[in-house]
């Protein structure tokens, strides 16, 4: 039983970072209606960004503010510069620019910094505690004390602020909120540049004991899609739940399934085909998303 | 009548050029890089029927594409056939997989289709590694996983004397792929199957009522696209003289079979080929035309090599910006404006 | 009477197909103007120019300042409100969430929350649904909604497009009803499209009659009421 709960922790605590790259995911699609293949790049950015201002000694906290300041701006401007111009192009050229994006972001941060493995500071000690003989460690409540924070302040943004009405009307109907005298392109920015920095925290925090390089993000990357499609491409709810899931059932299954010794992926994605067979809009997407 | 003496024209110099000068003519390496321009182009042609011409998005083809490469591999190195039969066995085996994927695709649709099948190109190495031998050579050594055994590869007995290299045999081979490909393609998508394609992508429901078996025809589209897929990978072993499906190459191959055919321009016959060429053409341009030195800025090898993917991407999103349609549908719609000008030009004194 | 909005040589189309071939037409300060014509007539276009919402060429001034060319939150800014064919309901907010976003460019919070009352009880069904996700109401309250919506920005001029669309007669005389009160009372200025020529035309002052993209006919409402040709072909009389 103290087994079950100690791999339930660690599979919460990658979860929470698979919930947080899907919700800059979902957050991007909601708003541009682009699947952002370029995401987990940004984050390796902002990432490398991190490990620059502790490397000039700026307190590492500190570090991870300026850089995902550094990324809303730079979010969205990618959405006013690169994205805007081809906003009215078909889904298809759509994931192409972003798979470029993706190229160049990744190449670009590896020339600029280097493509040896940076080691970043720890944000926080790295301990664990063992209540009833369950393994939680540091790791992990900080990974979920800051996923809860990002949803928390999300929700009061979005849903208590005339902005985040603002933001939602476009979401829901551009054409609408135009006609009222919303700044749409605005809205849409501010979509990019909330998710570039969504990104830019979990990454930072992903990647502090592990070490960063060039592909450190592709891996998390493919989870966080696995999980925007489990819960659905514009549900918000959706992302967070679902990451939390597909990371769970990542490592119950690595520990109790020894069928899926080495092919643990079979799982999230057997997951998401079984649900989207039933429900095709994911566990809390609504149907409209399905054009393409 | 000086339109079709322009093709004949055309088709000729492509076939002497095809045919004979570059296997002929150039070093192995690029005859090599000529055959991958090949393959890639095959498989982009399949992600075409599929994606462009029946409107559903796969980012999981490098998985069809892996399961004729192994099935190649493994029927060359273990069993000891030639090439050529092995293209049957894949094929079939990306048709039945093709049938198997295609119809769980009849629900899942749209960017939901697009994830799932990224879940396929993610999870085929996973299979790989656990099922099948790293060493399918036994007596290569490990020194490159899935490696294949030299003497394989070598020109059949049967071929003409002026194939007696094995870049030559693996050209030769894949070029004639690519055309009995094209030119089925072409066949494809002027029948009533691909009219049926084309109906199913533009309006599922209308298809319907005109008596047209929907879920037959996506079905169907997703199996014979997986087997353009499935004969590109066997291809491959020839190619590149191994097996190897690591996690990062089957995702990036799933990737630029759909960069081919976006680039190349979405169900048009002639893009996805031209794509793969752009593809494989301009990475190696771009490696090779690097200044090593701009302004203050040394740029070593190793830099280059990191910073190609750069200009690649960057070209990428410049090229869409430009040529949303792709270089076939982009060339086409400017080639009708410049010819209505010509035209106007030309009968404009006329008029006045 | 001022013209409030008063419109000339406006051309606009989409790509290369040019659809307004040149229109001249006003509307007073507190005047409801229609525009009848077929579909295809470019009756919408016409709106869609007004607000920003297509690229337009000609002269159009509002309340004594050139409009044309300006981007669409702009013209919204500059108190035109544009309530869209199909009612444009943005489906996934409240009602309540609706009428708040019609209030974006006012910083008065006093104000907005005397307007959302008001309207609230000039349109009761709306009331009773506030917190209910709008897109999940009937079509006749979604109009009332986007009218609602609208003048939640307090605007001038309200153009509206095929208001009745889609609703049941009596849902659509009641609504007339409710735009002649808001046009006595209140002042509002309006710029009405619509299919139903003889509702339109009692509530108009005045009307134009509009042709593939020209002006063929217009008049004050009882004029075009009167003429044989708008009988024949808008009044099916």
């Amino acid at each position: 039983m103290s087994l079950f709960l100690t791999q339930l922790m660690i599979g919460i605590g990658s979860g929470a970072v698979y919930a947080s790259l899907a919700l800059a995911l979902v957050l991007v699609f909601r708003t541009t209606g682009i699947l952002n293949f370029a995401q987990g790049e940004m984050a390796l950015y902002s990432t490398y960004l991190v490990w620059f201002f502790t490397e000039r000694s700026v307190p590492v906290w500190i570090a991870i503010l300026l850089a995902m300041a550094i990324s809303f701006v730079g979010g969205a401007a990618i959405e006013r510069i690169l994205i805007r111009p081809v906003e009215q192009a078909s889904p298809l050229v759509l994931v192409i620019v972003t798979i470029g994006m993706f190229l160049a972001i990744n190449s670009i941060a590896q020339v600029q910094f280097g493509n040896d493995i940076k080691l970043l500071p720890r944000a926080y000690p790295n301990k664990t505690w063992l209540p009833g003989n369950v393994q939680i460690s540091s790791d992990t409540l900080v990974l979920v004390g800051v996923l809860i924070a990002e949803c928390l302040i999300l929700y009061l943004v979005l849903n208590r602020t005339k902005i985040g009405l603002a933001f939602r009307a476009v979401a829901s109907n551009a054409e609408s909120s135009r006609l009222v005298g919303v700044p749409v392109g605005r809205m849409l920015m501010l979509g990019w540049a909330m998710a570039a920095a969504i990104g830019a925290l979990a990454g930072a925090l992903v990647i502090a004991p592990v070490g960063l390089q060039g592909a450190s993000m592709q891996q998390i990357l493919v989870y966080a899609f696995a999980a925007a499609a489990l819960g659905g491409f514009d549900s918000p709810v959706g992302a967070v739940v679902a990451g939390l899931i597909v990371g769970v059932v990542g490592t119950m299954t690595t520990q109790y399934l020894h069928v899926v010794h080495d092919i643990e992926l079979v799982v999230p994605f057997g997951l998401i085909l079984v649900v989207l067979l039933f429900r095709p809009a994911g566990l809390f997407g609504t149907t409209r998303v399905e054009r393409v | 009548m000086i339109r079709f003496a322009i093709a004949i024209a055309l088709v000729i110099a492509a076939a002497y050029l095809f045919g004979w000068y570059i296997p002929q003519f150039y070093e192995s390496t690029t005859t090599y890089l000529w055959a991958e321009a090949f393959y890639i182009g095959v498989a982009a042609m399949g992600l075409n029927l599929l994606t462009g011409y029946n409107g559903q998005v796969s980012i999981g083809h490098g998985a069809f594409f892996g399961l004729g490469m192994y099935t190649t591999a493994i029927l060359m190195e273990s069993h000891d056939w030639p090439f050529l039969p092995t293209l049957f066995v894949a094929a079939a085996l990306a048709f039945v997989v093709g049938v198997l994927v295609g119809f769980p695709a009849l629900r899942v649709k749209g960017l939901y289709l697009a994830l799932v099948t990224l879940g396929l190109a993610a999870l085929f190495p996973q299979l790989t590694n656990r099922f099948v031998p790293r060493d399918l050579c036994k007596t290569c050594g490990t020194s490159q996983v899935g490696e294949l055994a030299r003497v394989k590869l070598l020109p059949p007995s049967w071929t003409p004397t002026f194939i007696h290299q094995p870049d030559q045999w693996a050209y030769y081979a894949t070029l004639t792929i690519a055309v009995v490909g094209i030119v089925v393609l072409a066949l494809l998508v002027r029948s009533r199957f691909g009219r049926a394609l084309i109906a199913v992508r533009d309006h599922e429901a209308a298809a319907e009522t005109v008596g047209i078996n929907v879920a037959r025809v996506k079905v169907l589209a997703f199996a014979t696209s997986a087997v353009y897929a499935g004969v590109a990978g066997s291809c491959f072993v020839l190619v590149n003289r191994l097996a190897n499906a690591s996690s990062v190459s089957t995702f990036q191959l799933s990737i630029e079979f759909l960069v081919a055919v976006v680039i190349g321009g979405t169900a048009t016959v002639f893009g996805p080929m031209l794509g793969g060429f752009v593809f494989v053409f301009s990475n190696r341009w771009i490696s090779e035309s690097f200044p090593s030195r701009l302004l203050f800025w040394h740029i070593n090898d190793s830099i280059k090599s990191l910073l190609s993917p750069a200009i690649f991407g960057i070209g990428l999103i410049l090229l869409m910006y430009v040529l949303p349609e792709g270089i076939v549908g982009g060339g086409r719609r400017v080639g009708a404006t410049a010819l209505r000008r010509l035209r106007r030009r030309v009968s404009a004194p006329a008029a006045t | 009477m001022t013209d409030l909005l008063k419109v000339s040589e406006l051309r606009a189309g989409y790509g290369a197909v040019r659809v307004l071939q040149g229109l001249d037409f006003s509307v007073a300060a507190g005047e409801v103007v229609v525009i009848l014509g077929a579909n295809g007539a470019g009756k919408t276009t016409t709106l869609r120019a007004l607000s920003g919402m297509i690229d337009a060429s000609g002269k159009v001034m509002f309340d004594g300042h050139p409009i044309g060319g300006r981007r669409p939150e702009q013209i919204a800014a500059a108190g035109i409100a544009h309530v869209p064919q199909g009612r444009g309901t943005i489906v996934d907010l409240t009602v309540d969430e609706n009428l708040r976003i019609g209030a974006y460019r006012r910083r008065d919070a006093p104000g907005i929350a005397a307007d959302i009352a008001r309207w609230y009880s000039t349109f009761p069904r709306l009331k009773e649904r506030q917190t209910q996700q709008a897109g999940s109401m009937s079509g006749g309250e979604q109009q009332m909604l986007a009218i609602a919506r609208a003048l939640m920005g307090r605007p001038k001029l309200v153009l509206l497009d095929e208001p009745s669309l889609g609703l049941a007669p009596l849902v659509t005389q009641e609504l007339f009803r409710t735009l002649a009160d808001l046009n006595r009372d209140d002042g509002i200025s309006m710029l009405v499209v619509e299919q139903n020529a003889g509702l339109a035309l009692k509530l108009a002052a005045r009307g134009y009659v509009l042709e593939t993209g020209t002006i063929v006919t217009s008049g004050t409402a009882d004029e075009l009421a009167g003429n044989d040709d708008v009988r024949r072909a808008y009044l099916g009389i």
